[in-house]
C-alpha cells in the first residue's frame, strides 16, 4: 500500500504522511553525529567524522562544519553533496542581506531562509528532499549566541543543546540529564534517573564546559568506539573583546587535551 | 523648490520640511504633510514632485512594515533602515528614478546618542549627519545649523535651531512657503510638534 505514495514526495498517503520525507528524515539518523550546545559565552558544536578509508586524500577544509558569514556557521549531518547546496544558498541569503541593509543578518532570518528553500523540495514536483539536517550556530545582537536545529521537512527550532545523526535519542538524553547541571550536583550521592525533572534554573556552561560536555555526548553516540582526535571535529563560537564572532575548529592537539580532560573526569567519577 | 531639514540632538532628531504642493507655477496645496513615519521610531522628510514624494515614502515604509511582520516583529535599525532606503534609490537610478532628496531620522536604544539622521539624495548617495538640508533651503539653513549646532543638544535646543532657520526662509527666501510641520523623534517614538496647517485638511 505505501508503495503508491513513496515515487512521488508531493503526494499525501491515505494515512495522510509524506513518505518521501519521513526517509529523507529516517536517512539522517544514521549519518555522521553532531552535537550543539549552547554555552553562556558561546556556542560549541561537536561532529563525528566519518572515516571511509584510510586511502582517501584528506579534505583540506572540514567537511562537517562550514562557516556562512562572519556570525554563523552550520553543521552538516547527512548528503554532503545536498549540504552544499543549502550551504550555498544560506552564504548567498547572508551576503545579500549585509549588502541590502550594510548589517548582519539576524540569525532566525537565515536559518529561515535555508528551511524555506529546504520546504519547496518537499512539494514542487519532481523533486526530491535535501537528506541534510543542520544545526546552525549564530550570535545576533538583538539574541545573543543562538543554536538552531533543521530537517528535511524545512522544519526548524531553537535549541540550548542537541544532537542530529546516528544515535540522536541517546545523545539527547544524556544532554538532558547533564546540561545546566553543575558538577557538584553530579557527583552528590543522589541517584540520577532519566526522567528526573530539570530543575527550572538551567545554568547555562561556559565555552570549555560546553565542549567537554559534546564529547561525552560523542563517546555515548559513537557506542563502542572511543572518540579519538581523528573520529571528531570540535568547533566553538565566541566573542573576542572587541565584540568580533571568532570562529574555531579545534586543532588535533586541542581536541586531544579536552578528550583527555573528559577522560579524567570520568576515571574520577568512576572512583566515588 | 521644496524645504527638507534634519538636526539631530541628544536622544533624538527634529525633522522639518514645507507643506506646499505645488507644480510649475501652479500652487495646488498648503497642508502637505512630507515626512513619513517609517516605523515606531523612524520617519522621513522627502522632497521632489508630489507623485514621486508619495510613491516612493508609500514604497519604503510598507516595505519596512513587511520586514516587521516578516520577522516577528523585529524592526530594522536606523542605519539598516537608511542603507535599505539608499539601495532602493540606487536601485531605481538606472531605471526610472525617483526624483526624490530624503532626510531619514530614527531613534535606537542602541545607539550612542539615541538618534541618528542620514541624509540621501535621488543618485543614491547617502551620509550620516548631524543635521541637514535639502533643497534652496540648504542655502540659508546649512550656515545657520553650522554655526548653531553643537553636542549635547536637547530636544528643545534643537526644535528653537529649528525655527530659527524656518523664520530665516521666511524673511529671505523668495518663494512663498508659509507653512511648515515639524517631527520629533525619540525614545517615545514619532510625534508632530507643530504644524502650520492641518495634513488632515486634505
Amino acid at each position: 500500500m505505501a508503495r503508491r505514495y513513496d515515487s512521488s514526495t508531493t503526494t499525501f498517503s491515505p494515512e495522510g504522511r509524506l513518505h518521501q520525507v519521513e526517509y529523507a528524515i529516517e536517512a539522517i539518523n544514521n549519518a555522521g553525529t553532531s552535537v550543539g550546545i549552547l554555552a553562556k559565552n558561546g556556542v560549541v558544536m561537536a561532529s563525528e567524522k566519518k572515516i571511509t578509508s584510510g586511502l582517501l586524500a584528506q579534505a583540506r577544509t572540514s567537511e562537517k562544519t562550514y562557516k556562512l558569514c562572519a556570525h554563523a556557521a552550520c553543521s552538516v549531518a547527512g548528503l554532503t553533496a545536498d549540504a552544499n547546496i543549502l550551504i550555498d544558498q544560506a552564504r548567498l541569503r547572508a551576503a545579500r542581506y549585509a549588502y541590502q541593509y550594510q548589517e548582519p543578518i539576524p540569525i532566525e532570518n537565515l536559518v529561515e531562509h535555508v528551511c524555506n528553500y529546504k520546504q519547496a523540495y518537499t512539494q514542487y514536483g519532481g523533486l526530491r528532499p535535501f537528506g541534510v539536517a543542520f544545526l546552525f550556530a549564530g550570535y545576533d545582537e538583538a539574541h545573543g549566541f543562538q543554536l538552531y536545529q533543521s530537517d528535511p521537512s524545512g522544519n526548524y527550532s531553537g535549541w540550548k543543546a542537541t544532537v542530529i545523526g546516528a544515535n540522536n535519542q541517546a545523545g539527547k538524553s544524556l544532554l538532558k540529564t547533564e546540561y545546566g547541571v553543575s558538577k557538584k550536583d553530579g557527583d552528590g550521592d543522589e541517584m540520577k534517573t532519566d526522567d528526573a525533572p530539570l530543575s527550572d534554573v538551567i545554568e547555562m556552561p561556559d565555552v570549555a564546559e560546553a565542549c567537554r560536555l559534546a564529547v561525552k555526548v560523542l563517546n555515548k553516540t559513537m557506542d563502542g568506539a572511543v572518540a579519538s582526535a581523528e573520529k571528531l571535529e570540535l568547533f566553538t563560537m565566541s566573542l573576542d573583546e572587541a565584540g568580533n564572532c571568532v570562529h574555531k575548529i579545534l586543532t588535533e592537539a586541542e581536541a586531544k587535551a579536552v578528550i583527555a580532560e573528559v577522560d579524567a573526569e570520568a576515571a574520577s567519577a568512576g572512583d566515588t | 523648490m521644496d524645504t527638507v531639514f534634519g538636526i539631530s540632538y541628544d536622544g533624538g532628531v527634529v525633522l522639518a520640511t514645507d507643506q506646499v504642493n505645488a507644480r510649475s507655477i501652479l500652487m495646488y496645496q498648503q497642508n502637505l504633510d512630507k515626512i513619513a513615519e517609517l516605523s515606531s521610531h523612524s520617519a522621513m522628510g522627502v522632497s521632489g514632485p508630489n507623485c514621486d514624494l508619495v510613491n516612493f515614502s508609500e514604497y519604503i515604509s510598507k516595505n519596512l512594515k513587511l520586514y516587521e511582520l516578516s520577522n516577528d516583529g523585529a524592526k530594522l535599525s536606523t542605519h539598516a533602515q537608511a542603507n535599505f532606503c539608499r539601495g532602493e534609490l540606487a536601485k531605481a537610478l538606472r531605471k526610472g528614478p525617483f526624483q526624490v532628496n530624503v532626510i531619514l531620522g530614527g531613534y535606537d536604544e542602541k545607539a550612542p546618542t539615541g538618534g541618528s539622521l542620514y541624509v540621501m539624495d535621488y543618485l543614491g548617495s547617502c551620509t550620516k549627519a548631524k543635521f541637514g538640508a535639502q533643497g534652496y533651503a540648504s542655502n540659508f539653513c546649512l550656515s545657520i545649523m553650522d554655526r548653531d549646532w553643537g553636542e549635547g543638544m536637547d530636544e528643545d535646543m534643537a526644535v528653537k535651531l529649528v525655527e530659527k532657520c524656518i523664520r530665516e526662509l521666511e524673511m529671505r527666501f523668495l518663494i512663498n512657503q508659509k507653512n511648515f510641520i515639524i517631527k520629533v523623534i525619540d525614545k517615545e517614538g514619532v510625534r508632530t510638534l507643530k504644524y502650520g496647517a492641518d495634513p488632515a485638511d486634505n
